[in-house]
C-alpha cells in the first residue's frame, strides 16, 4: 500500500483548493488585530486533498466493510436514506437562532422524536438536548441531584451506588456531581450481587447507576426488586441505556421502575457512529423529574411550536447542558431509522440482535469459553480467556488475529469483571451466512490457538494490515500529538 | 423489514441452532409483567423508503432554511459554502461507519485525520497542543474551566459579559451541580470590562470570548498578564473559528486554554448541532486536558503510525477519579472540519477570511447609516452589533416577511434584559450577495421608517 504523508507533507506554496472569489473594496475593521504572521497550514489543490482522504479511508475498517464485532458499541447497518434525508436543507440548513415561525417543522420532527422514545420507553418525559450518551448520563444524574436538592437531602444523599460492571463514564459521571461512588459486585451469575446492594442501602444512598442489559451481556432479572430497593430507601434508579437496543420494543423502561435512562441513538436507532461521533443522548425521566429537565425544550401551543428557553410554570430546568437546540441532524436520521422500522420492525430488529447474540454464543462454546452460561445472553456474547489458558496467546493477540482473517475484532477486556473478557455484539444487520462465516473464522482460531506453537503466530497478528501492532506505550511516554515543520540542517547543527 | 436480513426460515433454524423453541424464550430473563407480547401501541408501522422519505421532506418544508432567504444570523452558528467534496469525502463508508480507533492497524485513516485535525487547530489558534474534538464551544468551555480548576486547585470562574450567553449557562448549569462557583458578569460589549478587577486568590480562571459575543475584538493581553501573576489562567472562547484567517490568535495574547466552536468550518449549520468544539491549550497542562487525543508511534516494523494516546487521564481507566466523564467527541465533523480547511490551506484561509469581512464591513456601512441605528462597534470581524431604536425581536420577526433572516435580536439571547432588547447582532459571511446586503439595508430602513 502507498505510504500516506501528512498534509503538512505535501503542501507546496501557491496551490489551493477552494476558489474563493475576490473581495469587495472595503473598509477594514481589524485594526490593531489583524494576523501578522502566517497560520502556517499546507497549500494543496482539490485533487491532491481528495486522493490523501481517499486514501486514508481505504485504511479504515467500517460496518460498510464487513462485520464489526464490538460489544458495547452497536455497529449496526447505517442506512443511506437516513444521510439524504438529514441534509435536506429543510433540516441542514436551518439556523439555531432564526425565528421560531421559521423553523416549525423542525421543532415538530423533534417532537415527533421525542413522542417516539417516551412511547417505547413508556416514560412521560424526555430531554433531547444532551449530545452524546456520557452527557446523557450526566443530564440524568444532574436531573436526579436536582430533585434531591428540592427535597433538602442534598447533604445527606452523598452515596451512588454502581455496578462494578459498568461503564466507566458512570462513575466519572456521578464524581463530577461530587457523589462518593460505591462499587457493588457482580454475583457468579454475572448480575449484580443483590445480598451486597441490599446492604449498601442507606438513607445516604442518592442513586444506583446499572446498566440494563447489562456489560456481562444479560438481563438484570432482579431489576424491579433493585428499583423497588432504591426507591424505598428514598433513591432514584438511573439506568444506562447504552444497551437499550436489546430490549427497545419488547421491554418498556418504566415497567422495570427506570427514573431517568439515556438513549444512544447512535446504537439503538443508527446514527453513523463516524470514527468515534458525534453522538447524540436524548434522557426519558420518570414522573418525578420531568420538572428539572433541562433548557431549552419544545412545547405545542397555540401559535405551533414553541422553543422554550427560559424557566417558567411549575418547571424547575438545572440549567442549559450545550449551546443550541440539541444535536438536529442526529434527531433526522434517528427519526428516519425509527419510522423505517416501525414499531413491529424495532421490536423484530431487537429480537434478531438478542437472537443472533445467542447464535454466536451457542455454536462457540464448545472451543470458546462463555463467561456466564447459565441462559440466554442478551444482544452480547460475553467471553473470557479460560480458552486460551497455557496457550501463551492473550485476548488481545486473539483480537489481532482476527484483524487478519477479515474482521473488526470484539471489545476487549471489559467488562473488568471477567478475565481477560472478549464481548462480540453482532448487531441485528448480519444475515446467517454472515454469522456462520464469522463464526467459522473464531473456531479456526480458537482450535489453532491450542496447537503447539501457536503463539508466536497470534503475537504477530496482524500482518496483513497498513500497519503492524503499534507501539502504544511509546505515544503515552514521549507524547507526539501534532506534526511540526522539520528543523532545518543549519539550524539543528547550532 | 428491508434492514433485517433474516428470513422466518432463518431464525427457526437459528432458534433450534440454540435449542430454544421461540422468541420468547431469549426474553426469558425479563420480569413477565414487562414483557411486551406485541409491538408498542401508539406508534406507527414499518414504512418503505418512498414514505419515510415524503414524511420528512413534509417536515423540512415548513421550515425556511437559512439559503431560501437573505440570512444574516451568527453568534455562535455561520452560514459558510461547504465545498462539494467535503461531504463527499466525510460520507465515504470507510469515515461514516467505523467506529472510534480502538484497533489503530485498522482505524489508522481516523487516526491519521485526527493527529491532522490536532495540529490544525493548534495552528490557528496559536496553541501548543490540541485534542481530537469535543461536542460543541459551550461544554468545550466547560472543560476548560474544570481543566483550570484542576491545575490551580481553585475552583472560581470569571466569566466575561461578552460571552455567548449559552456558553455562560452550560458553565453555570455545571458549576451549580459541580460545586464550583462562576462569577458571570452582566452583558456588555465591552467584555474585558471589570475582569481584572475581580481576580482573586480563589479565581482558577477568566473566560473571555474572541471575537465577543457582539462581534468586537478585544485585545486581553493585558488581563492575560493580570491572570498569571494571581495565579489564574486565561481562557478564551472562539466561536467564529474562521475568523482566525485574519485576526492574531489567541495563542499570541497569552491564552492559557483556547476553546473554539468549529462549525464554521465544513459543517452546516444543523439548527445547532451536531457541532464540533475544538480545544488547545498550552503543552505543560496535556495531560490535564479532557477528550481523546491521537499521538505519533510506530508499529512492530518501524513505520510511523498513530494511535489514541494519554488515556490515563480517561473514564474507561480512570473511572470515578477521571478528569471528565466525556467519552465521544465529534470525529466525523472533525473530519469535515480538516478537510474543508485542507482544501482552503494557508491562501484560501485568507481569502477566504478576508471576503467575509469585507461583506460585514460593507453591510456595517450600510445598515449604520440607517437613520437611528448605532454600530456599536470599532474592531470587528464579520459580525457586528447594532442598536435600534425599538425592541429588535419584533424587527426580525417583521424582516421575515422581507425575505430576510435579518440577524438574532437581543432579546433572543438574554430574555428579560431590557438593556439587552434593541439590540441586534448581524453576521455576513461569503454566502451573503451584494444584493442580499442590498436588500436587507432597504428592508431594515423601511421597518424602521415606518416606525420612526
Amino acid at each position: 500500500m502507498l505510504e500516506e504523508k501528512l498534509i503538512f507533507e505535501q503542501g507546496v506554496p501557491g496551490r489551493i483548493g477552494v476558489d474563493v472569489p475576490a473581495a469587495p473594496a472595503a473598509k477594514s475593521r481589524l485594526g490593531a488585530f489583524k494576523r501578522k504572521a502566517p497560520i502556517g497550514l499546507p497549500c494543496l489543490s482539490e485533487p491532491q486533498v481528495v486522493r490523501h482522504f481517499t486514501r486514508l479511508s481505504q485504511k479504515n475498517y467500517g460496518i460498510d466493510s464487513g462485520l464489526f464485532a464490538l460489544g458495547s458499541c452497536t455497529m449496526k447497518h447505517n442506512p443511506r436514506l437516513n444521510e439524504k434525508m438529514a441534509r435536506l436543507p429543510g433540516f441542514a440548513d436551518i439556523h439555531p437562532l432564526q425565528p421560531v415561525q421559521t423553523v416549525q417543522g423542525a421543532l415538530e420532527l423533534i417532537d415527533e422524536l421525542a413522542h417516539w422514545l417516551k412511547t417505547l420507553t413508556g416514560m412521560p418525559a424526555v430531554a433531547m438536548s444532551p449530545a452524546a450518551g456520557a452527557h446523557g448520563e450526566l443530564c440524568g444524574m444532574v436531573a436526579i441531584w436536582s430533585a434531591i436538592q428540592a427535597k433538602g437531602e442534598g447533604a445527606t444523599r452523598t452515596r451512588v451506588l454502581v455496578p462494578e460492571s459498568a461503564h466507566g463514564t458512570n462513575p466519572a459521571t456521578a464524581a463530577l456531581l461530587g457523589f462518593t461512588v460505591d462499587p457493588i459486585p457482580a454475583d457468579a451469575r454475572g448480575r449484580v450481587d443483590l445480598a451486597a446492594f441490599e446492604k449498601k442501602l442507606g438513607p445516604d444512598v442518592a442513586a444506583i447507576m446499572l446498566t440494563n442489559p447489562n456489560t456481562c451481556g444479560l438481563f438484570e432479572n432482579d431489576i424491579r426488586k433493585i428499583a423497588d430497593l432504591i426507591h424505598a430507601a428514598g433513591g432514584y434508579f438511573y439506568c444506562d441505556g447504552a444497551n437499550y437496543n436489546a430490549i427497545a420494543g419488547r421491554v418498556r423502561p418504566a415497567d422495570l421502575g427506570v427514573d431517568a435512562m439515556h438513549i444512544n441513538l447512535h446504537k439503538t436507532f443508527s446514527t453513523p457512529h463516524g470514527g468515534g461521533g458525534p453522538g447524540s443522548g436524548p434522557v426519558v425521566l420518570s414522573a418525578l423529574l420531568a420538572p428539572y429537565a433541562p433548557l431549552p425544550y419544545v412545547v405545542h401551543g397555540a401559535n405551533g411550536f414553541a422553543l422554550v428557553e427560559t424557566a417558567t410554570g411549575a418547571a424547575k430546568p438545572f440549567g442549559r447542558l450545550k449551546a443550541f437546540n440539541g444535536q438536529m441532524g442526529m434527531f433526522v436520521r434517528a427519526l428516519a431509522y425509527m419510522l423505517s422500522h416501525g414499531a413491529d420492525g424495532i421490536r423484530q430488529a431487537s429480537t434478531d440482535a438478542v437472537l443472533n447474540a445467542n447464535y454466536i454464543l451457542a455454536r462457540l462454546r464448545d472451543v470458546m469459553s462463555p463467561a456466564f452460561d447459565g441462559g440466554p445472553c442478551m444482544h452480547e456474547a460475553l467471553f473470557d480467556d479460560t480458552f486460551l489458558k497455557d496457550t501463551g496467546i492473550s485476548t488481545l493477540d486473539f483480537a489481532k488475529a482476527m484483524i487478519d482473517e477479515g474482521y473488526h475484532p470484539m471489545t476487549m477486556y471489559f467488562p473488568l469483571v471477567v478475565h481477560g473478557a472478549m464481548l462480540v455484539e453482532p448487531t441485528e444487520s448480519e444475515s446467517k451466512e454472515s454469522l456462520d462465516a464469522f463464526i467459522d473464522t473464531l473456531r479456526y482460531l480458537a482450535v489453532e490457538a491450542r496447537k503447539p506453537g501457536a503463539a508466536a503466530w497470534f503475537q504477530a497478528a496482524p500482518r496483513l494490515t497498513p500497519r503492524r501492532r503499534l507501539d502504544e506505550t511509546r505515544a503515552a511516554r514521549a507524547p507526539v500529538l501534532r506534526w511540526k515543520p522539520p528543523v532545518k540542517t543549519a539550524q539543528a547543527a547550532e | 423489514m428491508r434492514y433485517l436480513p433474516h428470513t422466518a426460515e432463518d431464525r427457526q433454524a437459528m432458534l433450534a441452532t440454540i435449542g430454544f423453541a421461540n422468541d420468547e424464550a431469549l426474553f426469558v430473563d425479563v420480569p413477565a409483567h414487562a414483557r411486551l407480547s406485541g409491538p408498542v401501541a401508539g406508534l406507527s408501522l414499518t414504512k418503505s423508503e418512498i414514505e419515510v422519505e415524503r414524511h420528512l421532506q413534509a417536515l423540512a418544508a415548513k421550515n425556511r432554511p437559512a439559503g431560501s432567504m437573505a440570512s444574516f444570523l451568527g453568534c455562535g452558528a455561520y452560514r459558510h459554502h461547504v465545498p462539494a467534496s467535503v461531504d463527499y469525502i466525510i460520507q465515504r463508508g470507510e469515515f461514516l461507519t467505523s467506529y472510534t480507533p480502538y484497533q489503530p492497524e485498522i482505524a489508522q485513516g481516523t487516526l491519521q485525520y485526527l493527529f491532522e485535525f490536532q495540529t490544525q487547530v493548534a495552528l490557528l489558534t496559536g496553541m501548543e497542543v490540541a485534542n481530537a474534538s469535543m461536542y460543541d464551544a459551550a461544554t468545550s468551555c466547560v472543560e476548560a474551566v474544570m481543566m483550570a480548576n484542576r491545575i490551580t486547585r481553585r475552583g472560581k470562574a470569571i466569566l466575561s459579559g461578552a460571552l455567548h450567553p449559552h456558553y455562560r449557562e452550560t458553565v453555570e448549569t455545571h458549576g451549580r451541580f459541580s460545586g464550583f462557583a462562576v462569577e458571570a458578569l452582566a452583558p456588555s460589549p465591552d467584555g474585558l470590562k471589570g475582569l481584572a478587577e475581580r481576580i482573586d486568590a480563589k479565581t482558577s480562571c477568566v473566560v473571555v470570548q474572541y471575537p465577543n459575543v457582539f462581534g468586537r475584538l478585544e485585545d486581553f493581553s493585558a488581563l492575560a498578564a493580570a491572570c498569571q501573576k494571581a495565579g489564574a489562567l486565561l481562557v478564551c472562547a472562539v466561536p467564529e473559528i474562521l475568523s482566525m484567517g485574519a485576526v492574531t490568535p489567541p495563542g499570541d495574547m497569552g491564552a492559557d486554554i483556547v476553546v473554539a466552536e468549529g462549525q464554521s468550518i465544513g459543517n452546516p449549520l444543523n439548527f445547532g448541532g451536531p457541532y464540533v468544539g475544538l480545544f488547545a491549550a498550552k503543552e505543560k497542562y496535556v495531560r490535564q486536558m479532557p477528550g481523546r487525543l491521537c499521538g505519533e508511534t510506530v508499529d512492530a516494523d518501524g513505520k510511523r503510525g498513530w494511535v489514541l494516546t494519554l488515556s490515563t487521564r480517561e473514564q474507561h481507566i480512570r473511572r470515578e477519579k477521571a478528569t471528565s466523564n466525556i467519552c465521544t467527541n465529534s470525529g466525523l465533523c472533525a473530519l469535515a472540519f480538516t478537510v474543508h480547511l485542507s482544501l482552503l490551506g494557508e491562501q484560501g484561509m485568507a481569502q477566504l477570511a478576508a471576503l467575509n469581512h469585507a461583506h460585514a464591513s460593507l453591510l456595517a456601512d450600510k445598515l449604520g447609516a440607517i437613520k437611528g441605528v448605532e454600530l456599536l462597534n470599532d474592531a470587528f470581524f464579520n459580525e457586528f452589533a447594532l442598536r435600534l431604536p425599538r425592541d429588535a425581536a419584533s424587527v426580525v420577526d417583521a424582516l421575515v416577511a422581507k425575505g430576510v433572516l435579518g440577524g438574532v435580536p437581543g432579546g433572543r439571547l438574554w430574555p428579560g434584559n431590557a438593556d439587552m432588547a434593541n439590540l441586534l447582532i448581524v453576521a455576513a459571511t461569503e454566502t451573503n450577495t451584494q444584493a442580499e446586503m442590498d436588500l436587507f439595508a432597504s428592508a431594515l430602513a423601511a421597518e424602521l421608517g415606518g416606525v420612526l
